[in-house]
């Protein structure tokens, strides 16, 4: 099964065997990815239906919110927690960050990096709040709540005293340097440490 | 399906919760597919208040189907083919394990001599089956309600027992309207003059009581949604209202025939026992008063499942349950599945329910 670009990231770099907290976990395909390499995962999740589908292939999902249910994770419980694609729909994206760094050692952190320039020209041009590949979904019916650039994340971090360990950039499935990245890249990818 | 009906009888007396002890415990159970050669595949399968060990197999006394034949059977999401299913009555029963309806050692039923028992006392129970039967881990414990909190217990006081626990629509404590409705049920049968104290096996029993103490219970296993669904305000086979207190809604006469339905296969007292265990049911008490203290150290997988429409163990208990198992840092998997039913919801045609299950036994 071929899995978005940020998860074969995140799949990718996580130490084979670790303890995984996947927040956000959709349908749970990274679950299954890390899964594949021995790791402990376990996922939250608050759509109905896609906790199913994760119960129904043997995964660990606990459906719930993980604004408020974050808190009922023990410190330092995983070696890993993961944010994927869902920072952006987060009620206080820092108060968010501040709770992966304190369930996991190390935090992966990906999302739609509101600067590519697709999204720039969209706004300067078209007047309107941007509906583009990335960003598929129209303003009043999207989940993104808290739109964020990869600037914005990176002046975050350092004010949360986060080190970023490593980061990845890409325009669709493409892999991008990290030069110029807060303008061309349509999604980033980060590891974080504490 | 094939089914083989035993009675076991444990080897030592039962320690019970309340102090003291229960002698010579019989265990009536009922089992599901072959056991494998490394005993690796059994399920504890665990019943509801007024369920028996009938899951796949017709009642004796109702003739009707067992009251989980669309969950466990070949090919079923607890699917005999792979597993073996070990379906036990639990004490306080009176489908043949040891009850208040049994004889005591003076040859005579114990009635209200019976010792209040307790949820884990029923699986301090289940685990003597367990010994008896050389089955030392099991693939899984299953329950819904009651089941479930059997289920629960066994995960906490007997950690190393079972490697999955899957709990559906139940509690880790009865909550006051819980014990409320049970208080209820309880009165009605004892109010009945036939229950004279308990003492009514030479006889008439309490039925009366006891009908009462089943309608308003089935009340609390439906939902508003189900009811209206069903009844709504019409009438039964009649034209208009009699101005009378006959059956004249379709309600009433359904309450009516499950009350009278249920007297024909259960006991009173074991009514009032089972309900009692089930009120003083509180994991979080029996653990130094924190739930999480419960479940400190458990390598098993868990998965608890609720329903939107059960109003007598709605979500939060269960994912009260949940927090505790995160805290803890157990595996655990929680979902709340839709369906109309109320808390009956896990006995009927929910298909998401269905994949849950046989993802989660997998």
């Amino acid at each position: 099964m071929s899995i978005r670009p940020d998860l074969a990231v995140i799949a990718g770099h996580v130490t084979p065997g670790s303890r995984v907290l996947d927040i956000g976990c959709g349908d749970g395909a990274l679950m299954i990815a890390l899964r594949e390499k021995d790791c402990d995962v376990r996922g939250i999740e608050i759509d109905g239906d896609c906790v199913e589908r994760c119960v129904s292939q043997g995964l660990s999902v606990v459906q719930g919110d993980a604004d408020r249910d974050l808190a009922d994770y023990p410190d330092k419980g995983f070696d890993y927690a993961i944010l994927s694609q869902t920072l952006q729909t987060a009620a206080r994206p820092d108060r968010m960050l501040d709770e992966l760094l304190r369930v996991g050692t190390r935090a992966f952190v990906s999302f739609p990096n509101f600067a590519h320039w697709r999204t720039r020209a969209a706004l300067l041009f078209g007047g309107r709040m941007p509906v583009t590949r990335a960003i598929p979904v129209s303003w009043y019916a999207t989940q993104n709540i808290h739109h964020v650039t990869v600037k914005d994340f990176r002046d975050l971090a350092k004010e949360k005293g986060a080190r970023i360990e490593r980061e990845w950039f890409f325009a669709g499935e493409r892999p991008l340097g990290r030069a110029g990245a807060n303008g061309r890249a349509e999604f980033a990818v980060f590891e974080l440490s504490r | 399906m094939s089914t083989t009906s035993k009675t076991l009888t444990l080897p030592a007396p039962l320690p019970l919760d309340g102090g003291g002890e229960l002698a010579r415990v019989e265990i009536a159970y009922e089992t599901y597919g072959a056991l494998n050669a490394d005993r690796s595949n059994a399920i504890l399968l665990c019943h509801a208040l007024t369920g028996d060990q009938y899951v796949a197999s017709p009642h004796p006394i109702t003739g009707k189907p067992g009251w989980w034949e669309r969950m466990v059977g070949p090919g079923k999401p607890i699917d005999t083919d792979r597993f073996h299913v070990i379906c036990p009555n639990v004490i306080g029963s009176c489908m043949g394990s040891t009850g208040p309806a049994s004889e005591a050692s003076d040859g005579q039923p114990y009635a209200m001599r019976f010792p209040v028992i307790t949820i884990r006392d029923m699986v301090r129970a289940h685990g003597g089956l367990l010994d008896a039967l050389g089955i030392e881990t099991l693939h899984a414990v299953v329950g819904g309600s009651m089941g479930g909190m059997q289920a629960l217990s066994l995960a906490a006081n007997w950690p190393e027992r079972a490697e999955r626990v899957l709990v559906i629509a139940s509690t880790s404590r009865h909550s006051a309207q819980n014990i409320g409705f049970h208080e209820l049920g309880r009165q009605a049968v004892m109010a009945d003059p036939r229950w004279n104290q308990g003492d009514y096996y030479t006889g008439e029993a309490p039925d009366s009581g006891l009908a009462v103490a089943r309608m308003a219970a089935h009340i609390t296993y439906l939902s508003e949604e189900a009811l209206t669904e069903k009844f709504g305000r019409n009438l039964q086979d009649r034209e208009a209202k009699t101005f009378g207190f006959d059956a004249d809604f379709q309600v009433e006469s359904y309450l009516r025939y499950q009350g009278s339905g249920f007297t024909q296969r259960f006991d009173a007292n074991s009514y009032l026992y089972i309900t009692r265990a089930m009120d003083y049911f509180d994991l979080a008490e029996e653990h130094g008063g924190k739930l999480a203290n419960a479940f400190a150290g458990t390598q098993a997988r868990f998965c608890l499942v609720s329903f939107d429409s059960d109003w007598l163990y709605p979500t939060a208990e269960s994912r009260h349950v949940v927090h505790a198992l995160n805290a803890a840092g157990a595996a655990v998997s929680f979902v709340e599945l839709s369906a109309p039913h109320g808390h009956d919801s896990f006995l009927l045609d929910v298909p998401a329910l269905d994949r849950v299950i046989r993802g989660f036994l997998r």
